[in-house]
């Protein structure tokens, strides 16, 4: 009876297979005799309303506002670790850590390159509001914002110091990721920024198994080395570097003058405190000159090399596409070099498209790739040879500062400058005085 | 030393000239974006004519239990006794022995109406979003039965990790406001 069944419902399969295509039905939908009603089912519980977005944007306004004023004006790095613990709940663990400016990179990337694409008015707000911000106060938003920071700075329990070298050598990762996130979201194949994010898994409490791991790795090596997601990854940060280099305010070490006491040498767990340099001896600086004139030749030499390697990676990075992919498969099946389809080619086959449309399809992603790939080792080799060059000139200091670029905004350097001390006196006199 | 002098205000103009540079493009970027938005937010959802029940939706999310749920269209349901959504291929008998049912967790009741019509609805708590019953309901039904995503549960990623995944390009973004793709009845008259 189950047989005699079954072969009915697999030959009316054979027999009628296009009619729900043509929006016909299989089986006719009875008519009830008993009076029967279709049931209501569950309710659809409806999206999050847009409010909600736009008061997000709010608050990260008014907590940019704050942190300003708490890292500028009032110097007091507890109020300002308050702060981060805050917008470590509230962005973090609250709000799941979604939308954040970093992924925040590749929405707007989209949006220049796919005009069908409707990016959210909260993505544009947290990308570009941080950015504002960083042009006249600087880092704040790293300082005491940004929950992935934030998440960092409060596990930082032994900082050792990395040297200058390493540090920037490894931050060579972090332009690289900021390149490759902007290259996949501008070819509409991936938000990489946001498929690697360490932290989210915390902040929801749940996910993907390899990237809790790599989070908690992260956060291990965060006992030690400070940050090492903000320094060494980071693609955010790489724009932000830049932009805090102009900014109009930034954090001073000392509330008025340096008396060189060597007090704040240590004091940041970041590495951003640059010590006062002297005059190069005259021999060394002819040396120093010579290995500038060898870099800034090497320069345009990396640009193309990195531009060339980045070119003949084209057919791995478009791999990566999953149209390519599916069209890579469906020509495997074709030519007969497979046996067995996937749920993609599958999937591809029940359009009823042509293959040749697929595979003009995965040409053309191709042909973005080698353009892109070629774009994105250009911009490494550029930046590899900036660095070499950067790492060779020296920049006249006349006392402790705070590197513009690194600087994270923490707060932490205030309290070791006897000047700051002495402010604070005075200004708690001046309250007594009252 | 004049000269030095004169090279500060120039090195200033620069960086003056640089600092209102990036102040513009990320005006740019601003205006930019406020002329692409369409006053909506966009949400994850599913095209049902698309998918083909592969399973994904179930491992791919980044929740524990995906927000992803199955939803049963009664009015293009066929009612069908022998309900290959919701029965296994060659099933023993067709009753709610747990050997007979397609659903690793049970969550399709199955409830008679009146000879020879069964009616099958979805205990959402218990649906895990495998898609198994929409493939058997896709292969020899009417297709009554499609996964959606639920926005209580969905937390909107910024990238859906199971649209990554998806095999059949069935994932999208819709309006808020519309945040659902059901399947219409689509009879012919």
């Amino acid at each position: 009876m189950t047989r005699l069944a079954c072969i009915t419902v697999f030959s009316m399969a054979v027999l009628v297979p296009c009619l729900s295509a043509l929006g016909e039905l299989r089986f006719p939908p009875p008519e009830f005799e008993s009076g029967y009603r279709f049931p209501e089912g569950a309710p659809l519980p409806a999206a999050r309303p847009v409010l909600y977005e736009y008061a997000d944007a709010v608050l990260l306004t008014v907590a940019l506002l704050l942190a300003s004023h708490l890292i500028l004006r009032r110097r007091n790095r507890r109020a300002i670790f308050g702060l981060m613990v805050l917008a470590l709940f509230y962005f973090g663990f609250w709000r799941d850590g979604c939308i954040c400016p970093i992924g925040a990179i590749q929405n707007v990337t989209l949006t220049a390159f796919d005009s069908s694409y409707a990016i959210p008015l909260a993505a544009a707000a947290f990308f570009v509001i941080p950015l504002v911000f960083t042009l006249f106060c600087g880092r704040v938003f790293c300082g005491a914002v940004c929950p992935l920071g934030a998440i960092q700075d409060a596990v930082l329990i032994h900082p050792v110091r990395v040297p200058r070298w390493l540090e920037s050598g490894l931050r060579l990762l972090a332009y690289t990721y900021l390149g490759a996130g902007v290259l996949f979201a501008a070819v509409g194949s991936a938000f990489l920024i946001c498929r690697y994010d360490p932290f989210i898994g915390f902040f929801r409490m749940t996910g993907n198994w390899n990237i809790l791991i790599l989070g908690a790795s992260l956060l291990f090596i965060g006992l030690f080395v400070g940050r090492p997601y903000c320094r060494f990854l980071c693609p955010y940060g790489v724009i932000l570097r830049h932009l805090s280099r102009l900014s109009k305010r930034r954090v001073t070490i000392t509330p008025n003058e340096c008396i060189k006491c060597r007090l704040c040498e240590d004091a940041c767990p970041f590495g951003a405190i640059r010590e006062p340099t002297e005059d190069w001896p005259e021999g060394e600086y002819r040396i120093a000159k010579k290995r500038l004139v060898l870099f800034l030749v090497l320069l345009p030499v990396l640009v193309a090399a990195g531009g060339w390697g980045g070119y003949a990676l084209k057919e791995r990075l478009a791999r990566l596409h999953p149209r390519v992919r599916t069209a890579e498969r469906v020509f495997l099946e074709e030519t007969g070099r497979v046996t067995g389809t996937t749920n993609a080619s599958d999937a591809f086959r029940t359009t009823g498209q042509a293959s040749e449309v697929l595979y003009r399809e995965a040409t053309a992603i191709r042909n973005r790739f080698a353009v892109g790939g070629g774009l994105l080792g250009a911009f490494v080799g550029l930046v590899a040879g900036g660095k070499l060059v950067a790492l060779s000139v020296r920049r006249r200091r006349t006392e402790y500062e705070a590197d513009r670029a690194g600087c994270f905004a923490c707060g932490r350097c205030y309290e070791s400058c006897p000047k700051e001390h002495e402010r604070l006196k005075k200004a708690k006199g001046a309250v007594a005085g009252l | 030393m004049p000269s030095s002098k004169e090279d500060m205000t120039r090195r200033k103009f620069l960086r003056e000239g640089l600092w209102g540079a990036c102040l513009a493009g990320a005006g740019t970027a601003a205006g930019l974006s406020v002329a692409r938005n369409n006053q909506n937010n966009m949400v994850w959802q599913i095209d049902p004519y698309k998918c083909i029940g592969c399973g994904n939706c179930a491992t791919y999310c980044v929740l524990e239990h995906s927000a992803v749920k199955c939803v049963q269209a009664y009015a293009i349901c066929g009612y069908c006794d022998l309900c290959t959504g919701y029965l296994v291929p060659e099933p023993k008998a067709l009753d709610t022995g747990a050997e007979n049912e397609l659903c690793p967790t049970g969550a399709i009741k199955r409830t008679y109406v009146e000879d020879p019509y069964y009616e099958y609805t979805i205990d959402e708590t218990l649906c895990n979003g495998c898609g198994k019953c929409v493939k058997g309901c896709l292969a020899f039904g009417n297709g009554s039965l499609f996964l959606q995503v639920r926005h209580d549960r969905c937390k909107n990623c910024n990238e859906c990790s199971i649209a990554a995944a998806c095999p059949s390009q069935a994932y999208k973004r819709v309006p808020t406001d519309q945040p659902y793709l059901l399947k219409k009845v689509d009879l012919k008259e």
